[in-house]
C-alpha cells in the first residue's frame, strides 16, 4: 500500500501520483517564476529547503526510465538510445523557443525603460549589443537568461541517460552507486558546466542527476526494494520530524525575530543551503515529503478519480508543454504587473489566469492526442507507441 | 529599544520636515534597520573625537549621473543627513565608487582604501556586478570575506549595503541569490547589513516610490538617494548609540 508504485512498470499502467504531483510542481514552478508574486507564499519553498524543482526531476527521472526502460528491454539499446535523444531534441528546440519570447521581451524593456536610478541595472541589456555572440551562447546552452535553468539541465539528464539506463536495468544498485560517487565528486572537486557570460549552470547537472537517476531507479523496482523502509513507523517519524524542522527554519527566515532562535553552530553547519548543487539538505526534505506522500497517499486512492484533481494530473501528463507554456506566462505576467505596476489583486488574478490556461491547454493538447489515438487514456495502443512524447 | 528607535524615527521625521519642503517622506520600519550589532568604533570616535569619517566604496549603484549627480548620490546625503543629526561633530564622507567592479576587485582594494582613508566605519555596497556576470556564489562569499577581513584589518567597522530593488530588471537579473549570501556573511560575522534590497522593496510597496516608472528625469532617483542616505543615517546613530539624548547625558 504505501510503495512507489513499482507494480506498475510491470503491469505498463499509469500511476496517476506521478502526474498529479508533477502537474501540481509545474503549477508551483510557475507561481514562483513571477517575481513579486503573492500567491508564491502558497509554494512548498517558503515551508521547507526543497521546492518544486526536486519534484519535477525526480518524476520526470521515474517516468523516462518507465517509458524508456520498457523500449530498452523490448527493443535494444539502440532504439531506446534514439528515442531519448530525439526528446532531448524536442526539449532543446522548445528552449530556444522560450529564448526567443524571451529575447523579445528584453528588447522592448531596452528600448522603453529609462531611470536613472537603474543605470547600473539596465547595463543588463548590453548583451544586446552583441546578438551575434548571446545567440550563439544561447544555442550552446552556456547563456540563460533567469528561470530558464531548468530545461538545460533536463537536456544534459536526458543525453546522459542512455548509459545510465543501461546499467539501470542491469545492475541498478551499482548505477545508484555511481550516481551518488558523481554527485559527491561534483561536491568535492566543486565541477559544473561553464554559463556565459561568466559562472557556471544554475542547477549543476553533475549534482542534480542524482535525483534523476534516484528516480529511475525507484521506477525499475527500487521502490519495491524500499517498501520496508517506506513502511517502518521510525522512517515515518524521522521524515516528519525533519519536516518540521525545516519548516521551523524557513520560518526563522521570513520571521526576523525568530532567527536568534537557529543556534550559531547549527546556522554555520547548515547554512548555505545550495542550491545549484542539490544540498543535502534538500535532497533528503525531498526524500521527506515523499515518503510522507507514499505513505497517506497510496497509489490506487480513489481521490485520484476525483474530478477535483484532474486539472492537476492533465497538465503532469503533458509536462513538456506545460512547463513552457509556464515559463511563457510566467514571463507574460511578469510582464503586466510591471507595466501597470500590479498590486496583490493583479498579481493573484494572474497567477489564478496563468494556471486556468495551463489547464485548458492541457485539456487541449489531451484532445488532440486522442483524435490522434494516442492519448493517455486511448487503448490498444502498442507498446512502442510514443507514449514518451507527450508524457516524459 | 523600541522606545530608543521610536525616538530616532520622531527626530528623523522632524528634522526631516524642517529640512526641505520637498523632502520625500521616506520612513523605514525598524524591522529594515537592524542595529544589533554595536557599532563600537563609531561610538568612541563620537564620543571622543566628535569626529566621524566614513568611507564608502561601492559600484555605479552607490553614485548618481548627471549634473552634480555626486552631491545627490546617497554617500553626499548620508553626510548630510549625519551633519544635521549629529551636530557639533565633523562628519566627513568619503566615496570609492568605480562602475563595473566586482567583489572581488574591490576586496583586493579595500585594505589600499582603508589605510589611505583612515576610516571610523566602512559601508561596502557590493552584488549588484557580481549577479550581472553571474559570478558563482562561492567565489562572492570569498570576496566577501576577504574585503571584510580587510576592513577588520584597518581597524573599522563595517556595514555592508546589498543591490538595489529593481522590479523592472527582475526577469533579467536574479539578485536574490547574490542578496542570501550576503545576509548570511553579515549573519556569520556578526556584522550590520544595511539591506537596501529590501528597504527599496518596502518602498515599492508602499507606494512611496514608483520604481516601475520609466523616466529620464534625475527627481526620483535623487529622493530615492537621500531616502537611502537618511536610512543609513538612522541606521548608523542606532547601531553607534549616538541618540541626541544620549549624547546630552554622557557629555
Amino acid at each position: 500500500m504505501a510503495s512507489v508504485s513499482p507494480p506498475q512498470a510491470a503491469a505498463g499502467e499509469r500511476d496517476l501520483r506521478l502526474d498529479l504531483f508533477r502537474g501540481v510542481a509545474l503549477w508551483l514552478i510557475f507561481l514562483d517564476h513571477i517575481p513579486e508574486n503573492i500567491v508564491s507564499w502558497i509554494t512548498i519553498r517558503n515551508y521547507g529547503f526543497s521546492d518544486a524543482t526536486e519534484i519535477f526531476i525526480f518524476i520526470s527521472g521515474y517516468t523516462a526510465a518507465f517509458v524508456y526502460g520498457r523500449a530498452m528491454r523490448q527493443r535494444g539499446f539502440v532504439l531506446a538510445s534514439a528515442r531519448i535523444l530525439r526528446r532531448a531534441w524536442q526539449i532543446y528546440v522548445a528552449h530556444i523557443f522560450l529564448f526567443t519570447i524571451f529575447m523579445a521581451e528584453i528588447a522592448y524593456v531596452a528600448a522603453t525603460f529609462e531611470n536613472p536610478l537603474y543605470a547600473e541595472e539596465m547595463k543588463i541589456l548590453d548583451f544586446l549589443k552583441q546578438p551575434d555572440i548571446t545567440i550563439f551562447q544561447a544555442l550552446l546552452l552556456k547563456f540563460k537568461p533567469v528561470n530558464m535553468d531548468v530545461l538545460p539541465l533536463y537536456i544534459v539528464l536526458l543525453l546522459l541517460f542512455p548509459p545510465a539506463l543501461f546499467l539501470l536495468l542491469r545492475r541498478p544498485n551499482v548505477a545508484l552507486t555511481a550516481s551518488a560517487v558523481l554527485y559527491a565528486a561534483a561536491w568535492k572537486f566543486d565541477f559544473n558546466l561553464p554559463a556565459y557570460p561568466a559562472g557556471v549552470w544554475f542547477f549543476n547537472p553533475f549534482a542534480w542527476q542524482l535525483l534523476f537517476v534516484f528516480g529511475a531507479w525507484c521506477a525499475l523496482g527500487g521502490a519495491q526494494k524500499l517498501g520496508g523502509v517506506l513502511r517502518s513507523p521510525i522512517i515515518l517519524a524521522l521524515a516528519i520530524a525533519y519536516l518540521l524542522f525545516a519548516f521551523f527554519i524557513t520560518l526563522t527566515w521570513h520571521i526576523e525575530s525568530l532567527d536568534h532562535l537557529v543556534p550559531s553552530w547549527l546556522a554555520e553547519w547548515m547554512y548555505p543551503i545550495d542550491k545549484t548543487n542539490l544540498d543535502v539538505l534538500r535532497f533528503a526534505h525531498f526524500l521527506a515529503l515523499a515518503v510522507v506522500t507514499v505513505r497517506f497517499i497510496p497509489a490506487h486512492w480513489s481521490g485520484l478519480n476525483s474530478p477535483l484533481l484532474q486539472p492537476a494530473i492533465r497538465c503532469g501528463q503533458h509536462s513538456l508543454e506545460i512547463f513552457c507554456l509556464g515559463v511563457f506566462l510566467a514571463f507574460a505576467g511578469q510582464f503586466i504587473i510591471a507595466e501597470s505596476s500590479g498590486g496583490p489583486l493583479t498579481q493573484t488574478a494572474i497567477s489564478v489566469l496563468g494556471i486556468f490556461i495551463m489547464v485548458a491547454t492541457a485539456n487541449l493538447i489531451t484532445w488532440y492526442k486522442s483524435i490522434e489515438g494516442r492519448s493517455p487514456a486511448s487503448r490498444g495502443k502498442p507498446p512502442d507507441a510514443d507514449l514518451a512524447g507527450g508524457e516524459v | 529599544m523600541t522606545l530608543i528607535a521610536a525616538i530616532v524615527a520622531s527626530i528623523a521625521l522632524v528634522h526631516g520636515a524642517a529640512a526641505a519642503e520637498t523632502t520625500p517622506s521616506c520612513v523605514v520600519p525598524e524591522s529594515l534597520l537592524p542595529a544589533d550589532v554595536d557599532l563600537t568604533r563609531v561610538a568612541g570616535a563620537i564620543k571622543e573625537r566628535h569626529r566621524l569619517d566614513i568611507t564608502v566604496v561601492g559600484s555605479a549603484s552607490s553614485a548618481l549621473t548627471g549634473p552634480e549627480g555626486a552631491r545627490f548620490a546617497y554617500p553626499a546625503q548620508l553626510e548630510k543627513a549625519l551633519r544635521e543629526r549629529l551636530p557639533g561633530n565633523e562628519i566627513k564622507v568619503t566615496a570609492h565608487i568605480q562602475s563595473r567592479q566586482l567583489t572581488a576587485d574591490m576586496a583586493a582594494s579595500l585594505a589600499g582604501i582603508v589605510k589611505e582613508d583612515q576610516p571610523v566605519l566602512v559601508i561596502w555596497q557590493a552584488g549588484t556586478v557580481d549577479a550581472m556576470r553571474g559570478v558563482e556564489p562561492d567565489d562572492f562569499r570569498t570576496s566577501l570575506d576577504q574585503g571584510l577581513d580587510a576592513i577588520a584589518a584597518g581597524n573599522a567597522d563595517v556595514i555592508l549595503m546589498n543591490m538595489q530593488y529593481s522590479p523592472r530588471t527582475e526577469t533579467m537579473l536574479n539578485v536574490s541569490t547574490y542578496a542570501e549570501v550576503m545576509r548570511w556573511v553579515a549573519e556569520q560575522r556578526d556584522i550590520l547589513l544595511f539591506d537596501r534590497l529590501a528597504i527599496m522593496h518596502y518602498w515599492s510597496d508602499e507606494g512611496i516610490f514608483d520604481l516601475y516608472a520609466p523616466t529620464n528625469g534625475y527627481a526620483m532617483a535623487h529622493q530615492v538617494h537621500e531616502c537611502i542616505g537618511r536610512a543609513l543615517a538612522t541606521q548608523i546613530i542606532s547601531a553607534g548609540h549616538l541618540d541626541a539624548d544620549k549624547l546630552q547625558t554622557t557629555r
